[in-house]
Formats: C-alpha cells, sequence, structure tokens
C-alpha cells in the first residue's frame, strides 16, 4: 500500500489508517501534527482494487470493525477512533 | 433523501423529524461537504467516517441517516459521525465520547439472524393470514402493511431500498 508521510519528531512507527471525508480523521492529523510527530497514512476510501483489500486485510488484523480513525503504533499498539487523551499520552 | 445542500435545510429537516444536529457549524458544515464529496463520488450519500464499497447496494446501511444511527442515539447520544446528537448532549448533560463501530458486528448479527429465521417458519404462517406484507423503514423504523414499501419513506424520506420485509 501506498503511503503518505509526515515528517516530525520520531516516536516510533505510527501509522494511521483514515478516510480523506471523515472528520474525526481530520481531527486525529491535526492533533499529531500539533505534537510533531512523525506518522505515515493512507486514505482508504481514495484506494481500489487489490490495494483497497490489502490495505482492509492489514486494517482488519488491528480493527475487527474496520473503523477509522485506527492509529498503529510499533506494530503492537493500537488506538481507535479520536482519543484525543490516548493518543496525547501515547504519543504526547 | 434527506437535503445535504445547505447547513439551514439539514438542520431543519432534522429538527422537523425530531432530530437533533451536532451544535458545532463548523464541524457539521465540513461532515455535510463530505457527504457531497461522496454523493459526486459514487452517487449516494455515504457516511464519510465509513468505508464505502462504492456499491449502492452494499452500502445502503450507511446511507446518511445510516442504519444504525437510532441505536448510536439511544447508547451514545450521538450518531458515529457525530452529526446528530441527543437532546442531552445539546444540554451539555451528557459527553461525547468516541463511539465504536458497530457496523461490522451488526451485520454478523443480522446475517446469523437470518439464517436462523430461514429454518423458522413462524413467519411465513402469520404471512399467511396477513392480506400484504409488512414493511420496515431501517432508517427510523416507520411500519406499513402494502404489497411494495413506499417510494420514499413518509416519515424519515429515505429510499425504498431501505425498507425490509418484516411480515
Amino acid at each position: 500500500m501506498e503511503l503518505q508521510h509526515i515528517d516530525g519528531e520520531d516516536k516510533g512507527n505510527v501509522l494511521l489508517f483514515a478516510l480523506s471525508t471523515c472528520q474525526w480523521c481530520r481531527k486525529t492529523r491535526a492533533l499529531l501534527e500539533e505534537l510533531n510527530v512523525k506518522y505515515d497514512y493512507v486514505y482508504v476510501d481514495l484506494t481500489s482494487g487489490e490495494e483497497r483489500e490489502e490495505v482492509v486485510k492489514e486494517l482488519e488484523k488491528w480493527n475487527k470493525d474496520i473503523s477509522f480513525p485506527t492509529i498503529v503504533i510499533n506494530n503492537d499498539n493500537v488506538i481507535i477512533g479520536f482519543e484525543e487523551e490516548n493518543i496525547k499520552k501515547v504519543l504526547g | 433523501m434527506s437535503d445535504f445542500s445547505s447547513y439551514d435545510k439539514f438542520k431543519k429537516e432534522a429538527e422537523d423529524g425530531g432530530y437533533y444536529i451536532n451544535d458545532d457549524t463548523e464541524f457539521v458544515q465540513s461532515l455535510l461537504d463530505s457527504i457531497n464529496v461522496n454523493i459526486d463520488r459514487y452517487g449516494y450519500a455515504s457516511c464519510p467516517c465509513r468505508l464505502a464499497s462504492g456499491e449502492r447496494e452494499k452500502d445502503l446501511d450507511i446511507i446518511c441517516p445510516c442504519d444504525y444511527r437510532d441505536p448510536d442515539l439511544v447508547d451514545k447520544g450521538a450518531c458515529f459521525c457525530a452529526l446528530y446528537v441527543t437532546e442531552d448532549v445539546l444540554k451539555g448533560k451528557q459527553q461525547l465520547t468516541s463511539i465504536p463501530d458497530r457496523r461490522v458486528r451488526e451485520k454478523a448479527k443480522k446475517d446469523a439472524e437470518n439464517e436462523s429465521s430461514s429454518e423458522n417458519k413462524s413467519s411465513t404462517e402469520i404471512l399467511g393470514k396477513l392480506k400484504v406484507p409488512i414493511w420496515r423503514c431501517k432508517v427510523c423504523g416507520y411500519l406499513c402493511g402494502r404489497e411494495k414499501p413506499p417510494l420514499n419513506c413518509p416519515i424519515c424520506k429515505a429510499s425504498q431500498d431501505r425498507f425490509e420485509q418484516i411480515l
């Protein structure tokens, strides 16, 4: 899958699954940027075909509900939804 | 279909139907903009906070207002997007929190129910006694007895394909 990269402070491998139309995803991105976190993101709604299948399969491993936003940190820790306090605690 | 063209129209329509929308007008406007992006992209008002397949039939349950709005309002005080909220949330009696998406679990539950009800003949036995089938609007719960569901729900304006035959 093709990831978009945002530069910032290295706080581990941070991957955000998002939708380009989702306001909570927008808030999550704004918070990550406010916290100056280096991260990668993918707008899953803008993918199609095989790439879509691959991204959804990867997301499903971390979040059975396939919901957005989902942040995966260091291939280990998952934050589902715009959990502001939790995001600040883990990445702030 | 609901009117997503302007904030004022959308708000009025929601309130006329007994619903409340989030009082963060900028947030609501952004959601409406996103819904309009989806209307242009897919031809239907797919939920901006959920992943659409691009096929209307597969996404019927997430066309705004979605099938999950009312249960989420009752349980969480807001729909998944927080576009619709309850009066308690507006009055500050209830806090908005991040809501888990019930879609995948509800669908699995429904599939399991459909499987078991196909073995259960009681509904077809009742149907034999009814003059016409009973249709339920999956968005607002409106019930009617007629050969085919109405073209649009007279209560919430959901389209004909959002109805299910319950008896």
